[in-house]
């Protein structure tokens, strides 16, 4: 199958998909709501004390926490961290894996060898724990977290553009172009990688998923985004304290995260199947 | 007579093979293994081998697209093998490719238009403002119309993607085009009209091929002179009309008889070119072709027969020659 099937009919089968639709809905609800976050009319940070703990109601759908602010407010305002969080981590990530993958497929010997080594070595760690370590010596900031996680999450994405190099390289449009006395910059930028980067385009939508996880994650072990910056981790944690009489605190922001993670992977495997030459119509 | 375009002296290349997934020796296979031929302005040279031996290699190291271990490529009498990159740069206006598979030779993302315009602007040959002028008359010159420049290469059947693949190569007005296999990808009747195509151009232009196939058939028709390939070795260089009447050597005789013979009624000699293409990691000693030859002796194991001139401008590499043709399954009038 030639990749040039790929725009006409990678859009169609996706469209076909009624499990990667939902989770595209999903993920475009998710920027509306970080879009409309100040139509909820409540600040994310206004204290109330005076309505703190309310069930959800009408003037409070989501109900209040133990300072009175709103929950939905602060849960649409927390869609924007886990945006931002999700989109440059995995930036970062793709950057920095596309270019490292594209160095070693293009030119293998020596560049290939030593950073593929660095990628096994890389891996050798369980992320999460050299997250941790990491943010145990810095200031715990949204800025640092983006930062961490797109350096600890890139080598997934060296391996799969270093395979379609490896592949495109070869491959006699590539080499006529080099034959017509095209630089290795123009070859690499103009022909290869236009080529490699549908793989890239699936493990950047699953990586957004990986990458709000994780922030969640930090953000409930209180290593996050710090109060009273709302992020669904640190909501989740707050909640916790009163989960058998104040449930709303932590359902709803676990549910935003459980459904947003779920889009963003249904998605991503929607769209690894419509890249699939394997997969008939 | 004129000076050769191209002048291949002793090129060699091998590949190292690595061992298993756990290491083994590195072995090294002889691709090339000391070639020499000569290529003349307007004239077309075949190429003729089976898989795997050299000739795509051979095409490749004269374009620089794989660097040659050893040997000189002169080109205009100037010896390219040593260039660097940059210094290839205005050379590789000179000297083109058509590739062997038209699904793989042009770039999927782009339009016809952007694959034929790149060669214009990468050797800045026309202003801008005759940019599409340029690209839309080159399309022409290889039958393609001016409504086919703006689709997908995907949107082509296998003779118009070699089309453009012609006209990509055309495009910087070349002295010599390497042609690696540019018709074995395609259905009989596009073939003719491709083949018909290349030698048109040629006329045109005065252009010189290096014309690569598996197959003798092909071959016949195109070219001035021949050379058969086997396992990285020229075995047989002589006219096209001298190998076809009378090959010097067995293996172009073996490849002669498996053309296809169009009469049903004709009979055959019952002789087939027996076995597999040796390993080229540890190829057989002596001649390299002696466990398949019907002609072979005990001299054929130890010693490596050189290629000589058997007659004028008729170049063999056997040591039984004189004796080719017994097994021949046309009559040497056909």
């Amino acid at each position: 199958m030639a990749h040039g099937f790929f725009q006409d009919i990678m859009w169609r089968r996706l469209g076909r998909n009624r499990m990667a639709m939902l989770g595209a809905a999903i993920v475009l609800a998710m920027f509306v709501m970080a879009a409309v976050a100040p139509l909820t009319g409540y600040e994310p940070g206004a204290i109330q004390i005076s309505e703190r703990l309310q069930g959800p109601s009408l003037h409070h759908w989501f109900g209040t926490d133990d300072l009175g602010r709103d929950v939905l407010a602060r849960i649409f305002y927390g869609a924007r961290i886990s945006l931002l969080v999700g989109f440059v981590a995995v930036g970062i990530a793709s950057l920095i894996g596309t270019a490292l993958g594209a160095l070693a497929g293009y030119y293998g010997g020596w560049w290939d060898a030593v950073i593929m080594r660095f990628v096994d070595i890389m891996l050798c760690f369980p992320s999460f724990f050299l997250i941790l370590a990491v943010i145990a010596f810095l200031e715990p900031s949204i800025w640092n977290i983006m930062i961490i996680i797109g350096l600890t999450g890139w080598m997934g994405v060296a391996r799969l553009v270093r395979a379609e190099f490896l592949s495109l390289r070869e491959r006699e449009f590539v080499q006529a172009a080099r034959a017509l006395g095209a630089s290795d910059f123009r070859v690499i930028f103009r022909h290869v990688m236009p080529n490699a980067l549908s793989p890239v385009l699936v493990s950047a939508t699953l990586g957004v998923a990986g990458a709000i996880l994780t922030e969640s994650a930090l953000s409930f072990l209180g290593i996050g985004v710090q109060p009273p910056t709302p992020s669904w981790g640190n909501m989740l944690i707050a909640g916790k304290q009163t989960l058998g009489t104040a449930w709303w605190l932590s359902v709803f922001p676990g549910l935003a995260i459980l459904i947003t993670v779920l889009g963003y992977n249904l998605l991503g495997e929607g769209i690894r199947d419509a890249l699939d030459p394997r997969i008939r119509e | 007579m004129t000076a050769p375009l191209l002048k291949v002296s002793d090129l060699r290349k091998s590949f190292t093979v690595k061992g298993g997934p756990l290491g083994g020796p590195v072995r090294k296979l002889q691709a090339v293994a000391g070639i020499n031929f000569e290529i003349f302005p307007g004239e077309t040279l075949g190429l003729v081998g089976e898989s795997g031996c050299g000739k795509s290699t051979t095409g490749r190291l004269i374009l620089r697209l794989i660097d040659p271990d050893q040997g000189e490529i002169r080109f205009q009498g100037q010896d390219i093998a040593t260039l660097n990159q940059r210094q290839l740069r205005p050379i590789r206006r000179d000297l083109q490719m058509i590739f062997q598979d038209p699904f793989s030779s042009l770039n999927p993302r782009k339009k016809v238009f952007d694959i034929l315009a790149e060669p214009f602007k990468l050797h800045r040959l026309v202003t801008n403002g005759k940019l599409s002028e340029a690209v839309t008359d080159l399309a022409h010159r290889v039958g393609l119309c001016p409504e086919h420049l703006s689709r997908y290469p995907h949107e082509f059947s296998g003779g118009q993607r070699q089309r453009i693949g012609i006209a990509r190569a055309l495009a910087v007005q070349p002295k010599l085009i390497i042609a690696d296999e540019p018709v074995s990808a395609l259905d009989l009747s596009i073939q003719a009209q491709v083949i018909n195509l290349l030698s048109d151009i040629q006329k045109e232009f005065n252009l010189a091929y290096l014309f690569i196939a598996h197959d003798l058939a092909v071959v016949e028709h195109i070219s001035d002179r021949v050379a058969v390939m086997y396992l990285g070795r020229i075995v047989e260089l002589a006219s096209a009309i001298e190998i076809y009447r009378a090959p010097r050597h067995p293996y172009s005789e073996a490849l002669l008889n498996a053309i296809p013979e169009p009469d049903p009624q004709r009979k055959r000699k019952p002789h087939h070119l027996s076995g597999e293409v040796p390993s080229p990691i540890s190829p057989p000693s002596g001649c390299t072709f002696h466990p398949r030859c019907p002609y072979a002796e005990e001299i054929c194991r130890q010693q490596e027969p050189a290629l000589e001139e058997q007659a004028p401008g008729h170049l063999s590499a056997c040591h039984f020659s004189e004796k080719v043709g017994k097994f021949r399954n046309r009559p040497s009038d056909s």
